[in-house]
């Protein structure tokens, strides 16, 4: 026991009374296994370059990187991918990661699962399921997910809550599918979920490749935000729903991962140790790899991972902005994918001199239908884009 | 205003929430679906005796006996309400 008889401080949250200058170990582990995966989201945030599966980690330098991010004190780890599914030493991974006593998250579109393999995560310890959906109906659903995967979702939600996790569903919003949000949360409330995330898409990768047929008009950003409203009041605490807006409609950044190097560290399949799934594209980072270094010399000591840390990077707007300490520039990928500069500001900053950028998009977004189709996510397109 | 979790209620931590000790952090902190939060030693003390077996008033008495002369009372009743509130605890 390690309290003091004599004080009684009131219960609350606490600990973490470290200076906030140091540098504090990530909590936060990202595990993207493959970039493999049976659905071709024209959505996905993955990178187009989707790497050969042959560069894949494998099963020992997991479990090595797991070891050691749990030594530094990480507490939360998430199983991604692509589709982690698709790794057959899924269940070792988790059964190791459970027993260095991580709250292990696998998420995922449950394609490639079935009662058994729920239970056989369970027994290995597993802690929650996240199962993504396209849509609230087949048709959409399968046509957004490039296969045939409706029914099976459901009833691999159904499975999971029966295997005893809570039922966490996830559903990416875009103008395809925002308008039937009424639908998505019939759905979720019909398979009894305990937790629906509402997530706009976020521009990345696939995404901002189709960035024009996917970013939704203000009107229904403004009917998706009061059905969330409505439902939030009609099921209260019975089923949680978070409902998370487009960082385009705002303007202010998002507070992207806590900042640089602080909370996250994500691993890609290949082993590189990013500190955002989508930093990779960031030109002039050389960005550590966990074959060649280990896990705590790569959070402390690389410069890719010191390169945005605190506030020294920053230039103007942001350098002298009130709010830096809020919201840390926004996202270093979306300014560099934006403005060809990582350390400007997030151009969804209304400060930001390149904020125009993101009101072109948004007009464009309003005015009529673009005639550029979606591109789905696999290998072929992949290779014609990088091409092109 | 947090509605009060009855007396004679026996609080347990909800489905897919874990309570653990952290050393990184030197401090108990609760664990559930991509979501941390670190306690303080009170909300430990509060929290690692809702087993569903203790009742709300068995959970006052056994601090009690282990913070002699604290005024404890008013705050594990609030802190109950409030850990219900956030899905925390399951009062069955």
């Amino acid at each position: 026991m390690r309290t003091s008889k004599s004080s009684w401080p009131k219960p609350g949250n606490g600990g973490g009374s470290v200076s906030s200058d140091a540098i504090k170990p990530p909590l936060w582990l990202l595990a993207e296994l493959t970039y493999a995966c049976p659905l071709q989201c024209p959505y996905c945030s993955n990178p187009l370059e989707l790497g050969r599966r042959r560069d894949e980690l494998d099963t020992e330098t997991w479990l090595r990187v797991l070891r050691e991010a749990r030594e530094m004190g990480a507490t939360q780890l998430g199983f991604s991918g692509g589709e982690p599914l698709v790794r057959q030493d899924l269940e070792t991974l988790v059964e190791q990661a459970r027993r260095l006593g991580f709250y292990t998250n696998l998420i995922t579109s449950s394609v490639g699962m079935d009662e058994a393999r729920v239970e056989r995560l369970r027994a290995a310890g597993l802690d929650h399921i996240q199962i993504s959906f396209q849509a609230s109906d087949e048709e959409l659903n399968d046509l957004l997910a490039g296969t045939s995967a409706f029914e099976h979702k459901k009833a691999m939600a159904r499975a999971v809550k029966r295997a005893g996790f809570p039922m966490v569903l996830n559903f990416v919003l875009h103008r395809g599918n925002i308008d039937r949000m009424d639908d998505i949360l019939h759905l979720a409330d019909t398979l009894d979920a305990d937790y629906v995330e509402l997530a706009n898409t976020q521009y990345y990768g696939w995404a901002l490749h189709n960035r024009a047929r996917l970013l939704p008009t203000r009107e229904q950003l403004n009917q998706a935000e009061s059905t969330a409203r409505a439902w939030r009041e009609r099921v209260g605490e019975r089923m949680k729903i978070y409902y998370v807006v487009p960082d385009y409609y705002e303007d202010r950044p998002k507070a992207c991962m806590n900042g640089w190097g602080k909370v996250f560290l994500s691993i890609a399949p290949d082993g590189t140790a990013l500190p955002c799934q989508a930093a990779r594209q960031i030109e002039g980072l050389a960005f550590p790899n966990v074959r060649d270094a280990g896990v705590r010399h790569i959070w402390f000591e690389s410069d890719a991972f010191q390169r945005f840390r605190g506030f020294d990077w920053m230039k103007e707007p942001c350098r002298s902005c009130p709010e830096k300490e809020k919201d840390f520039g926004g996202c270093r990928c979306q300014a560099f994918q934006l403005t060809g500069d990582a350390a400007n500001a997030d151009p969804v900053c209304a400060k930001s001199p390149h904020r125009p950028r993101i009101d072109r998009a948004i007009e464009q977004a309003n005015s009529a239908a673009p005639a550029q189709p979606l591109v789905f996510r696999n290998p072929r397109t992949g290779r014609q884009l990088r091409r092109s | 205003m947090t509605a009060d979790v009855p007396p004679h209620a026996r609080p347990a931590l909800s489905p897919g929430y874990r309570f653990q000790w952290e050393a990184a952090q030197d401090a108990y902190v609760l664990l559930y679906p991509e979501g941390m939060v670190t306690l303080n030693e009170s909300a430990a003390e509060v929290l690692r005796r809702c087993d569903g077996e203790r009742t709300v008033q068995g959970v006052i008495d056994d601090l009690q006996a282990a913070f002699p002369g604290a005024e404890l009372d008013e705050d594990v009743k609030e802190f109950l309400a409030q850990a219900r509130e956030r899905g925390w605890i399951r009062v069955e």
